[in-house]
């Protein structure tokens, strides 16, 4: 009986893959894409900054200021475009959209820094492009503060501070790859494990499957699972693509410890599954699975995981919003830890987080899934 | 084998079920016929547990179909109304998908689906999307068959099947009746009542009449005639016009009517119609006497049931 | 040359002579002849895949003949379709009404698209309902129709702009008993008016109102005659019977 019911769960699995494989572009979009989103994101959507045209005002002309200016200069980021006297024509020059930043010294620069602390720097960008004039500005500032550091071991102590990302800690070359793959790899899982789950059981609600299954021994439970291995497969393949990929293609190191990695995406691709389920119990067709997942899952992590957009500068409202999602946590444990190179210890956090999702997702969506059809 | 008493189903206002009840014997093919909206399919649901009905018990073998789904889940065959079998998958892979679900092989009953099967067979290959609509409900057939269930359902099975594929459907489940297998089908022509042993007329969530189809013809109280001449049209309205009209409707190349005197000889209110119809000039006339069939039954149920539903209301 | 067969041709809607269609080297429609009086009510029969379809798409315009050529209301079938597709209405199998429109919004709809003006649209608007005995129902979203009366209401629409002839493509079976004789009437009030109405069905029982009917079996004409006389010939008590004895020739299964 054991062994008949798992025959059952097997040509059930089979004619899932059927699914999948028939369709040449299902397939196709399926393999392809964690490749394609790995390229757009890794290469063409770079928040790298490579020769940015920045303007100096420079009143001060002392010793500090020169120093400043020449480490930005031999920077790969920034090229100075060139100085200019006063703080009117760089109204014109953004307008003319040739500079990405103006640096603007005060007044006695050096002779303040050592003295009254009354040293100030001011970076000016083109708010038009907010992620770019980010960029930008964390970039100088970066280079600022490591001005500040190799005065630090030359001199006496610095009376004024600046502020320093931490990101740029762990990404020296603050290349904008690090950035991308833990974001690519919530988004493939969540996209084949939540969006796909759903769309192919809504699939059979649409075309009147479902009305034969449940009228037939098969349990619940057996339809949920083998509807949603093939998947879980199919994420495996999509997570061993994305990893190769970063180390080889875009040299982004595994800094950590893969099985831990491993062990994180496991957790998330049931949450993923649960949220799938879930919604398929909701919608009856493929078009509003599509949409729902869509919606609801894809937009909110492409846009508040902080891969795009840098979630420090969104409102309190979005802060909170991308604390719920998932895919965030998720993330943020990748990037500890294929990045930053951290232990289990750094991220027990988010475990417990993804696992409690996880528990509650499942419990959920099997109590919701109707052995009807109302 | 299977028992229904009062169901009563609601989807918001519309009652697409009022109070049914019927009793279908083992081993007997039960027709169920009525047109769309009558309530066909959300009946069959309910006897195969797919939903829930708002009031009233059935039993299927005795198995209750709200406690014991899992039963008769196991123990029945359902055909859903629409082409519900993977279009993606081919005609092999479909059975082969079945038979595993019901924990069963192609060969342990392939005696009850061989004639089928056999026409299927030089498509095993074909993908089911590609199939004729009388080859997919064949292939449907066979799958809701393969684990030879005690009660099988079929909800409209020969819908957009061609006149040919329709006989040879029909055909078959005489032969399942023979194996034992107690049948419900339910159809919107009313052409196929004859197939049945009996059959429970619907409309409108309710049974009209439920019967042998030879008792629901011999109760036809009304002499039926049917007339013809060469311009139908013109005939029809004329035909309403006479005034001794009880109803007159259109049967295919004849039109069919009753008189209001029933007590009035034969030959009289022939007479009498046929002369009025020549003053009308009417050509290659023709008016004969002939037996109701379960179309014109259901007509005449459908319009005394719509005048007694009508009656309490007048006078509330 | 036209004008001597002018007069024979006024009264034919359709003259098809060895209509052929063939897709590579399957022939769906073979080499077919056939003509439709004015005010007709014609019936194309067939199994699925007999080639109704194809043929009917090629009548509208649809779709180019391989060879042999047919004039549908006066328009050649092969350089006209711009005209014919003017002069002919067509009832999907489906009925293209917008459910989530008003009963009055999909006639202003369809009229409009046949550049029927303003005082058009209205009187034929106002016509139509008062027809189908649709008053109450002007405002009234399609979706809360009755099967039976959507189909009224879609064949009606189909005929707004008072076409020659119209086309009825293979009409859904389930209507109740009743709605279908109100169906038929309103058929034959339009042929009376002088439309000329063409029908394909595998239905067989619907065949019977036909004043003539045309069976295809595997792309050929089979049998061309009034119900009455096909009856007779192949001596069937129904259309069912004779369509079961002739299309028993078909080869072609699928």
């Amino acid at each position: 009986m054991y062994t008949n019911r798992f025959s059952t769960f097997l040509s059930f699995v089979r004619k899932e893959c059927y699914h999948i494989f028939r369709d040449r572009w299902t397939t196709i979009i399926l393999l392809i894409m964690p490749v394609l989103m790995i390229i757009l994101f890794g290469f063409a959507i770079s928040t790298e900054v490579k020769n940015a045209h920045i303007v100096v005002l420079d009143p001060s002309q002392d010793a500090a200021t020169h120093a400043i200016v020449n480490k930005l200069a031999t920077s790969e980021y920034f090229t100075i475009d060139r100085y200019v006297y006063d703080l009117k024509e760089i109204d014109a020059l953004f307008k003319k959209d040739k500079i990405g930043m103006c640096i603007v010294f005060s007044e006695r620069f050096y002779e303040n820094m050592m003295h009254s602390g009354d040293a100030h720097i001011q970076l000016i960008a083109d708010g038009s492009d907010p992620n770019y004039a980010y960029t930008l500005t964390q970039y100088a500032t970066a280079l600022i503060s490591t001005y500040q550091q190799e005065n630090l071991f030359q001199n006496i102590k610095l009376p004024y501070q600046i502020q320093t990302d931490i990101k740029m800690l762990y990404n020296p070359t603050l290349k904008g790859a690090y950035n991308t793959v833990p974001g690519v790899l919530g988004m493939v899982l969540m996209l084949i494990c939540a969006m796909m789950t759903s769309i192919s059981i809504a699939r059979e609600k649409e075309m009147g499957n479902m009305e034969i299954l449940l009228v037939s021994p098969l349990k619940p439970i057996t339809i949920i699972l083998s509807k949603t291995v093939p998947y879980i497969i199919l994420s495996f393949i999509n997570f061993a693509t994305i990893l190769l990929l970063s180390v080889f293609a875009l040299k982004v190191p595994i800094a950590g410890s893969l099985g831990l990695i491993i062990l994180i995406s496991c957790i998330f691709i049931f949450v993923s599954l649960a949220l799938g389920l879930l919604i398929s119990t909701l919608v009856n067709t493929q078009m509003v699975a599509m949409l729902i997942s869509g919606v609801v899952l894809m937009f909110p992590v492409i846009l508040l995981s902080g891969m795009i957009f840098p979630v420090e500068s969104m409102g309190v409202f979005f802060q909170w919003l991308a604390k719920i999602l998932p895919a965030n946590w998720y993330i943020a444990a990748i990037r500890k830890v294929m990045i930053q190179g951290l232990g289990i210890t750094s991220v027990v956090k988010e475990i417990i987080v993804l696992l409690s999702m996880a528990v509650v997702l499942i419990a959920v969506s099997i109590k919701k899934f109707k052995v009807r059809i109302e | 084998m299977i028992k229904v008493e009062h169901i009563a189903k609601k989807y918001g206002k519309v009652e697409a079920l009022q109070d049914i009840s019927f009793e279908v014997e083992a081993g007997e093919i039960y027709g169920i016929i009525g047109p769309d909206g009558a309530g066909k399919t959300t009946l069959f649901r309910i006897l195969t547990t797919l939903i829930l009905a708002d009031k009233g018990n059935a039993c299927l073998n005795g198995w209750d179909v709200r406690k014991d789904y899992r039963l008769i889940r196991n123990n029945i065959g359902y055909m859903p109304g629409r082409f519900s079998l993977y279009q993606d998958l081919s005609v092999e892979e479909n059975l082969q998908f079945f038979a595993s679900i019901f924990k069963t092989r192609i060969e342990t009953n392939y005696h009850l689906i061989k004639d089928i099967y056999q026409q299927l067979a030089p498509f095993k290959k074909r993908r089911a999307g590609a199939l004729s609509g009388g080859m997919k409900q064949k292939l449907a057939l066979c799958c809701a068959l393969i684990h030879k269930p005690l009660i099988l359902f079929l909800d409209e099975p020969t819908t957009g099947v061609d006149p040919v594929s329709r006989k040879e459907l029909w055909d078959l489940l005489k032969q399942l009746k023979a194996e034992g297998i107690t049948l419900v089908v339910s159809t919107s022509y009313m052409d196929e009542a004859g197939r049945c042993d009996r059959i429970a007329l619907m409309l409108k969530g309710h049974f009209l009449s439920v019967d042998t189809p030879q008792n629901i013809v011999n109760h036809y109280t009304d002499d039926l005639w049917a007339v013809s001449s060469c311009n139908m049209s013109k005939l029809l309205t004329d035909l309403k016009n006479y005034p001794a009209m009880k109803s007159c409707y259109a049967f295919g190349d004849v039109h069919h009517i009753s008189l209001q005197q029933q007590a009035t000889a034969y030959t009289t209110s022939q007479q009498a119609l046929q002369t009025y119809l020549e003053n009308l000039h009417h050509n290659e006339l023709s008016i004969r006497k002939i037996e109701a069939s379960i179309e014109d039954c259901f007509m005449e149920l459908a319009a005394r049931s719509s005048l007694e539903n009508k009656k309490p209301k007048q006078y509330v | 040359m036209y004008k001597e067969t002018h007069t024979h041709e006024e009264h034919l809607s359709i003259v098809a002579q060895g209509l052929t269609k063939r897709f590579g080297s399957f022939t769906a429609v073979d080499n077919i002849s056939f003509n439709v009086k004015k005010g007709e009510i014609f019936g194309f029969l067939g199994a699925n895949g007999a080639g109704k379809t194809t043929a009917m798409k090629m009548l509208c315009g649809l779709s180019k003949p391989t060879s042999g050529n047919a004039t549908v209301a006066g328009f050649d079938v092969s350089t006209q379709s711009e005209q014919i597709k003017k002069n002919i209405g067509y009832m999907s199998q489906k009925f293209a009404l917008y459910e989530d429109l008003k009963v009055w919004e999909n006639m202003r709809l369809y009229a409009g698209i046949y550049g029927l003006n303003d005082n058009e649209i209205k009187s034929r608007t106002d016509e139509i309902l008062q027809q189908l005995d649709f008053q109450n129902e002007r405002n009234t979203l399609v979706k809360a129709l009755p099967l039976g009366w959507k189909q009224k209401l879609a064949f009606s629409i189909s005929i707004i702009h008072q076409p020659d002839i119209v086309f009825l493509d293979e009409p859904t079976g389930g209507v109740d008993p009743a709605a279908r004789r109100q169906f038929w009437e309103l058929i034959y009030q339009t042929a009376d008016k002088g439309i000329t109405v063409t029908r394909t069905t595998h239905y067989m029982d619907e065949a019977e109102y036909c004043n003539r009917i045309c069976i295809l079996v595997d792309g050929k004409i089979v049998a061309l005659d009034s119900p009455k006389q096909l009856k007779e010939t192949y001596s069937a008590q129904n259309i069912d019977e004779v369509f079961r004895l002739l299309a028993r020739k078909a080869i072609r299964n699928q």
